[in-house]
């Protein structure tokens, strides 16, 4: 096993599933977005529900490509760079993303068709059942990827024979606490994801003072929907940190910073881990606290990073600092979706310009919660990729060299970056055009299947002029 | 159980051969359109497929991982970088595709580059691919010991161009039975080409594997009955010539399609039991009967028949000729 192609392997993994999951954590979120205002545009008959459906189809669709083409990787990166991990826990991990591929994927593409050619084909109760589908899909989707990486964290249901992980409990393996904890906490992500992007929307257009009606209608749905939706997330946040306490104890003492056992624990807010000396420097903490948050206890034992030898330790900067910043991102949305509500209930959230632009700034954060919650999760597993079961270096394809995995990371980056700046861009210029000016019909040429033609550049340039 | 895996992993590589193929020679084809509006058109034969075309890659891709856990990683480990360029390849034509419209014109030759790039390189290498395996990777106890560039050999750099003129001609077919005039008259004179670089392709194939000794031959000889598959594609590439000669648009893609799958049919069965040519067999490599069973009763069973039925409604939906009447476009 060659040192720096493990190391390039885990940097290259890091940044194709960090480029991956920026989309389908928007879309998840997105597909619900549209199944709800479709249902409202049913029920009430209002055209504004109408036109923010069309609107947001469109940034969905390119959205939904950029997440179809980078997801493609994945399901082979297991293989090429992971060929150990592949193989051991191919008889687990394979069904499952294989149940992945058949019921999530075969939905999404069969009624994303309909949604962008069904509206005068198919009867409205069926646009809306396939706008359904697709959000079924798309959530499908996440719920067997989340079965997938819960396993490796917690492994459960399997026995070890000849060098492969058997299962012998699918029961155990699908309908386990911590599925049940991981997937409402990855789904309300995404749920808020969209939540913030939308509101943001809705506050850019109050700022620029145009788009009336439908950015009353996103600040509104947005803001309320996260006000409702934030509580119930810190409450699985809290599930989740429960089952780290419970199974993996390393990953917990890094994410507090708690190098020693302490009765009762404190709890560090903020420090910096450094395990040269294996303390904390400028740490700020709380006494009795640490308990409390962990075992709901003013008096429990908590338990240390120095229990574990060095190599069975995970690094600690980086859970420690990914998990405040996923916190602290989760406590500004929290602020901001309560205050903002309450300056809409109140109608006086359109004059209070600081406020818009909080909430127009404050779309980045449920991405970077997402992102450095996974860092948490992933990085804080370390170092094993099958938790307690197989070391990540015994993991990588034994064979494999530091340029080849060198060569690969930097075509990699090259072509993400490239697409990335086109995609971004390009959902950008829908946004700035916005629903209004915005023909409403499909456009000419737009297909199924060909998710990106939904946002036609004539169609922008012409209606933006 | 195994047996049905086996049998669903070669019906969905086979429909991926057909679908992707086609598509994918489309977008080499595309270098030689000569006006704007050839490329348009030859891009709207395929836009509305080719995205569930790929898909049919990750359905045999999981298939595969789920099981035959041993020959998923070893395959997809011994031909890293190979694998690498026809994901990126992938990526690049298909956002290429779309991209492409949005362009402004001085710089939509970007992304005609990357589409032809992204499509060439994909099949490319997933000729090389074919064409390492059937030269045979170097295996000791049934690891793979070949390294990083085992799979790189004359042989399967000639099978990777191989599949380029295969995966063409399949292209062209298809541009006959979806368009009118000008494209369709251009992809109707490149057939014969094509077709008789892919024979001649295949001769040298065939006096390579002699003249090398190669362990495929044997198994050819060992096994007559074989010849029944290469017999079903010599007479698809009489139908093929035939229909050529009448300037009839249907019949070459479904005799070119034959031909493909008579050709994966040969191949496969003259490494039957063997899933990596004699190294690892269908037995050895699958996965434990849990697994089998789990994917059986779920998507094996109910969900892949909803997805065949799935993707006739989309072909039907947009069959007949591309800017006729019943075009979506």
């Amino acid at each position: 096993m060659d040192a720096t192609a493990l190391l390039l392997s885990r940097i290259q993994f890091g940044f194709t599933i960090s480029f991956h999951i920026i989309f389908p954590a928007f879309t998840i979120g997105l597909a619900a977005w549209l199944t709800v205002l479709e249902a409202m545009h049913m029920r009430t008959g209002r055209p504004v529900y109408q036109a923010l459906f069309e609107f947001w189809l469109k940034i969905f669709g390119v959205a939904f490509g950029m997440g179809v083409v980078s997801g493609v990787v994945m399901g082979f990166q297991f293989g090429t760079n992971w060929s150990v991990l592949a193989k051991m826990s191919g008889p687990i991990q394979g069904p499952l993303l294989s149940y992945e591929t058949f019921t999530a994927f075969m939905l999404e593409a069969s009624f994303f068709g309909v949604l962008v050619f069904g509206r005068k084909r198919v009867p409205p109760w069926f646009y809306l059942f396939s706008t359904a589908m697709v959000s079924l899909g798309t959530t499908l989707s996440a719920f067997w990827i989340m079965v997938n990486n819960s396993w490796m964290q917690v492994p459960v249901g399997y026995v070890l024979q000849n060098g492969y992980f058997v299962p012998d409990d699918w029961t155990k393996i699908i309908f386990n606490s911590v599925v049940w904890s991981r997937f409402p906490h990855m789904l309300l992500a995404a749920y808020l994801t969209g939540t913030f992007c939308v509101a943001a929307t809705g506050a850019w257009y109050v700022l620029r003072g145009d788009n009336y009606a439908e950015s009353r209608v996103m600040l509104r749905m947005g803001l309320f929907l996260a006000a409702l939706l934030i509580p119930a997330q810190l409450v699985f946040g809290h599930l989740v940190g429960d089952y780290v306490h419970d199974y993996q104890p390393a990953k917990f003492a890094a994410i507090e910073g708690r190098w020693h056992d302490e009765r009762p624990a404190s709890e560090v807010l903020i420090g910096l881990p450094d395990p040269a000396t294996e303390s904390n420097k400028y740490e700020i903490k709380v006494p009795i606290l640490g308990s409390v948050i962990a075992s709901s206890s003013l008096t429990s034992q908590e338990v240390g990073l120095a229990d574990f030898a060095p190599q069975d330790r995970p690094p600690v900067l980086i859970p420690f600092v990914t998990f405040r910043i996923m916190v602290g991102c989760g406590l500004i949305m929290l602020a901001i979706a309560w205050f903002g509500s309450y300056l809409s209930i109140k109608r006086r959230l359109r004059r209070n310009r600081l406020m818009l632009w909080a909430i127009f700034l404050s779309f980045p954060l449920p991405f970077i919660a997402i992102l450095t919650g996974w860092y948490v999760a992933e990085v804080g597993r370390q170092p094993w990729a099958i938790y307690g079961l197989l070391r990540t270096a015994d993991a990588v394809t034994p064979f494999l060299t530091a340029p080849a995995a060198l060569t690969s990371l930097l075509l990699f980056g090259a072509v993400y970056l490239f697409i990335f700046s086109f995609g971004t861009f390009y959902i950008y210029r829908l946004l700035r055009t916005g629903p209004t000016r915005l023909v409403v019909e499909p456009p000419h040429g737009a297909s199924p299947n060909r998710p990106m033609s939904l946002a036609d550049p004539e169609l922008i340039q012409s209606a933006g002029e | 159980m195994i047996l049905f895996w086996v049998a669903l992993l070669a019906i969905s590589i086979s429909i991926y051969l057909l679908l992707d193929g086609f598509d994918l020679g489309v977008g080499m084809l595309f270098a030689l359109a000569r006006s704007e509006a050839d490329r348009d058109t030859m891009l709207d034969t395929v836009a509305p497929v080719w995205d569930g075309n790929e898909t049919w890659l990750v359905v045999a891709g999981v298939i595969l991982w789920g099981a035959f856990p041993l020959v998923y990683a070893t395959l997809l480990s011994a031909f890293y970088l190979p694998v690498i360029i026809m994901l990126l390849g992938l990526i690049l034509r298909g956002v290429a595709f779309e991209f492409r419209h949005r362009a402004a014109p001085k710089f939509r030759w970007i992304w005609d580059v990357s589409f032809v790039g992204g499509s060439f390189a994909a099949s490319f290498m997933q000729g090389v691919t074919v064409g390492a395996l059937v030269q045979g990777l170097k295996f000791a106890d049934g690891v793979y010991v070949g390294g990083v560039l085992g799979w790189l050999s004359p042989f399967s750099l000639l099978c990777g161009i191989g599949l380029c003129l295969g995966y063409a001609l399949l292209g062209a077919s298809w541009l006959v039975q979806k368009c009118e005039s000008g494209v369709r008259d251009t992809a109707r004179r490149q057939i014969p080409g094509l077709a008789l670089a892919v024979l001649a392709f295949l001769i040298i194939v065939f006096a390579h594997a002699l003249i090398e000794n190669l362990p495929i031959m044997h198994r050819w000889l060992d096994r007559p009955y074989l010849f029944v598959f290469p017999a079903v594609g010599a007479v698809a590439a009489v139908v093929l010539a035939t229909s050529i000669l009448h300037h009839n648009d249907r019949w070459p893609f479904a005799a070119v399609a034959v031909i493909f799958v008579a050709a994966f049919g040969t191949l496969a069965l003259s490494f039957w039991p063997y899933m990596i040519p004699f190294a690892i067999t269908i037995d050895e490599a699958a996965a434990p009967h849990a697994s089998l069973a789990f994917m059986f009763w779920g998507e094996g069973l109910f969900v892949f028949p909803l997805m065949v039925l799935y993707v006739a409604i989309g072909y039907r939906v947009f069959r007949g000729k591309v800017g006729g009447t019943a075009g979506h476009h």
